[in-house]
């Protein structure tokens, strides 16, 4: 495979940022179909592809676009689409198969105002459940959300390696203002970055079970065309890949599929934090929120409450430990989100005794400061 | 010492056996449903077309036909409803020694799959799609499909079909595919060369089979047993390949005109992905355009 050689300071947009962090990350696969603000993504990839000898396919629609993926990653490929809410809702059930069959893939979202077409060419972070929830079924996802071009770098690239590692499709969950915002972005040398790829069997193929693995483990891939001869279906299924309609089999697959991930919670969650040890108030957000919410943060600290900072970087999974744990020692939380009140509920679910206060907005501008400030106050009069 | 019987049984092997899950038999077809000739067909062809083994895989969508990939002992893939062509898609342009195959349904192809069929078919991918048709949804039980004929009786058509059907070899035909035709169950020789030509053909080939469904179709409209809707589309069928895939639409009791409709070339898209961006890739740079720009 030929290898991404962009590397340097560039001041780019975010979009294209996401595009060159697949490349590095080894995508040599992008089924895709136009929708704004995601369109950037394509194109980008349109013009890279061919100069690394990878395959470019502008689909009749989404739900195409999300097969292919499936499809290419099954023959080996690192493979990703991208899309905006009306691109993403029309994926979501071959999404479900991705899950089901345990295929590595990426998803990128460039939230823009919704319902319906919404607000196209404006921001907002209202697929949040959507991402978390919006296939049939129970099932574990990983969704991660980048605040800036250089971090829609870093995060599209372990995209990838999460993908690789426990095999299902990732989400990275950007928005309008993230993608189509310009700004200095670090491409590292590929060598320098840390790439995971999935892990392949090393059994010879009448040993080889496609799904034989512990209760919160990962199955060992065979890419079509190695003589494994494998089968592999969207039906509950046993380790060898074969349906089987039974109500334990059922229970064992689901459980799986929730445990590789659930179980591992702690080494794919990432959080940053600031201030939240002595914290009296904790102001919770993630991507292009969290560069808003400062100002009503440094204005509540110079007030004398001590309010801490908390940006989830993985939104899913929910890192319920740390906020429960937060939870006993605080007041209470802060959200604050472009939608009217999603990732709310996880804060809540986990916060107890603590108070939540909801901080939201639809999408399309920005929560005033003031509308922060007093949420802050309110939850540090609280109890 | 086992008695004679036991050991002819023993004995009795299918002759396809190597090629299937034997692990999996019995199969959950209905007996005299087409699909288990067709299968075997199948697998005859492929095997005709002296390919390895190893590099073929086929991908199915839902339905009775979308099982199909659960029996093979290939790389299989059972997808989701009417998705299986841009699944196929992806699986052949991310590793192009593939022969990929797509076995489904008439609905899944033609009524929620439709669109990605047409398309694949103009782009021409290198991909074969067999399509299984019975006139109906089978594996829901007989509800109506885009190819069930005019005035024909289906769990959702209680007073008669009043839908103009699609002709399925009229469609991709048009659309553009490399290579068009269509056989019934019967037609087993035919059946195997058709899958042989299409394995050795580069480009989006299509085959319509007609294949009887006792369970649903034939109870619905009077059509009496599996044998008696096998008779009556052997009756039925005339080969013509000459005739124009647009003219020849399927009703109730008219002819079934089989065949090899199209085998023409046209290059793949993955041909005309190479010829159209080799010369002009190599002029670009990293960034857009001009380097000077950077972006
Ligand atoms: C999205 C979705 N819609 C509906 C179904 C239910 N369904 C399963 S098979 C089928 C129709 C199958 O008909 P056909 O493709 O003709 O295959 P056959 O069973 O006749 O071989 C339908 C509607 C489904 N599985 N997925
Ligand atoms: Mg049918």
């Amino acid at each position: 495979m030929r290898k991404s050689d962009l590397h340097g300071e560039f001041f780019i947009q975010g979009n294209i940022a996401c595009a060159e962090a697949a490349l590095a990350a080894g995508c040599r696969f992008f089924g895709g179909y136009p929708i704004t603000p995601a369109s950037e993504i394509a194109e980008r990839m349109a013009y890279r592809l061919p100069q690394l000898d990878g395959v470019f396919v502008q689909f009749e629609d989404e739900i195409a676009s999300m097969a292919s993926i499936l499809g290419a990653s099954w023959a080996g490929a690192k493979s990703m689409t991208s899309s905006s809410g009306p691109g993403i809702s029309l994926m979501l059930e071959n999404i479900g198969l991705g899950i089901m069959m345990e295929t590595p893939c990426v998803i990128v979202n460039v939230q823009r105002g919704s319902p319906s077409t919404g607000l196209p060419t404006s921001w907002g972070q209202s697929d949040m459940m959507q991402a978390r929830w919006g296939s049939h079924g129970d099932f574990a996802v990983i969704a991660l959300c980048p605040k800036s071009p250089q971090e829609y770098f870093d995060l599209t690239v372990k995209a990838f390696n999460l993908s690789e590692q426990y095999r299902l499709p990732v989400f990275v969950m950007s928005d309008a203002v993230v993608g189509h915002m310009t700004e200095k972005v670090y491409i590292p040398p590929v060598d320098e970055l840390e790439i995971i790829e999935r892990k392949y069997t090393s059994k010879k193929p009448q040993d080889y079970l496609p799904y034989e693995c512990e209760f919160d483990a990962v199955p060992d891939f065979a890419k079509a065309g190695d003589g494994y001869r494998y089968h592999t279906t969207g039906l509950t299924h046993d380790e060898r890949g074969y349906p089987v309609m039974t109500e334990e089999c059922h229970v064992k697959l689901v459980n799986r599929l929730i445990n590789k991930i659930k179980l591992h919670a702690d080494d794919i969650i990432m959080i940053e934090e600031k201030d939240t040890e002595d914290a009296e108030v904790i102001v919770v957000s993630y991507g292009i929120t969290s560069r808003i919410v400062f100002p009503a943060i440094k204005i509540m600290k110079k007030k004398g409450i001590k309010v801490g900072y908390l940006r989830l970087i993985t939104v899913w999974p929910f890192p319920e430990e740390r906020i429960r744990q937060l939870a006993s020692k605080v007041n209470g939380f802060v959200v604050v989100e472009l939608n009217m009140g999603q990732v709310c509920l996880e804060v809540e679910r986990c916060a107890k005794n603590a108070v939540t206060k909801l901080v939201p907005h639809p999408g399309g501008g920005m929560p005033q400061v003031e509308t922060i400030t007093q949420a802050i106050q309110e939850v540090a009069d609280a109890r | 010492m086992p008695d004679d019987k036991s050991q002819q049984t023993e004995n009795l092997h299918h002759p396809m056996e190597e090629y299937l899950r034997m692990d999996r038999m019995p199969h959950i077809w209905c007996s005299s449903c087409g699909l288990g000739s067709i299968l075997t067909a199948f697998m005859k062809g492929v095997k005709q077309a002296d390919v390895d083994f190893n590099k073929v895989a086929v991908v199915s969508g839902i339905g009775c036909t979308g099982r199909v990939a659960g029996y093979v002992k290939l790389d299989s893939y059972h997808t989701t409803h009417g998705r299986a062509i841009p699944f196929a898609t992806g699986l052949k342009l991310a590793n192009r020694d593939l022969t990929v195959f797509v076995i489904s349904g008439d609905g899944d192809l033609f009524a929620i799959g439709g669109n990605h069929l047409i398309h694949a078919a103009r782009r021409n991918v290198d991909i074969n799609v067999i399509c299984v048709n019975n006139f109906i949804y089978g594996m829901t039980g007989g509800q109506n499909a885009p190819t069930t004929p005019l005035e024909a009786y289906s769990s959702t058509a209680p007073y008669g079909n009043y839908e103009q059907p699609f002709n399925l070899v009229g469609v991709a035909a048009a659309a553009g595919a490399s290579y068009v035709a269509r056989w019934s169950a019967l037609h087993m020789r035919r059946l195997a060369e058709s899958v042989e030509e299409m394995t050795k053909k580069k480009g989006f080939c299509f085959l319509e089979v007609i294949s009887p469904c006792a369970t649903v179709f034939a109870r619905k409209n009077k059509g009496g047993t599996g044998l008696d809707l096998l008779k009556g589309y052997k009756d039925r069928s005339v080969i013509n390949h000459n005739a124009n895939p647009q003219e020849i639409p399927l009703d109730m009791n008219g002819e079934i005109v089989c065949g090899v409709f199209i085998n023409k070339d046209r290059p793949t898209f993955w041909e005309n992905v190479l010829s159209g961006t080799e010369r002009k890739v190599k002029k670009t740079n990293l960034y857009y355009h001009d380097s000077k720009t950077k972006f």
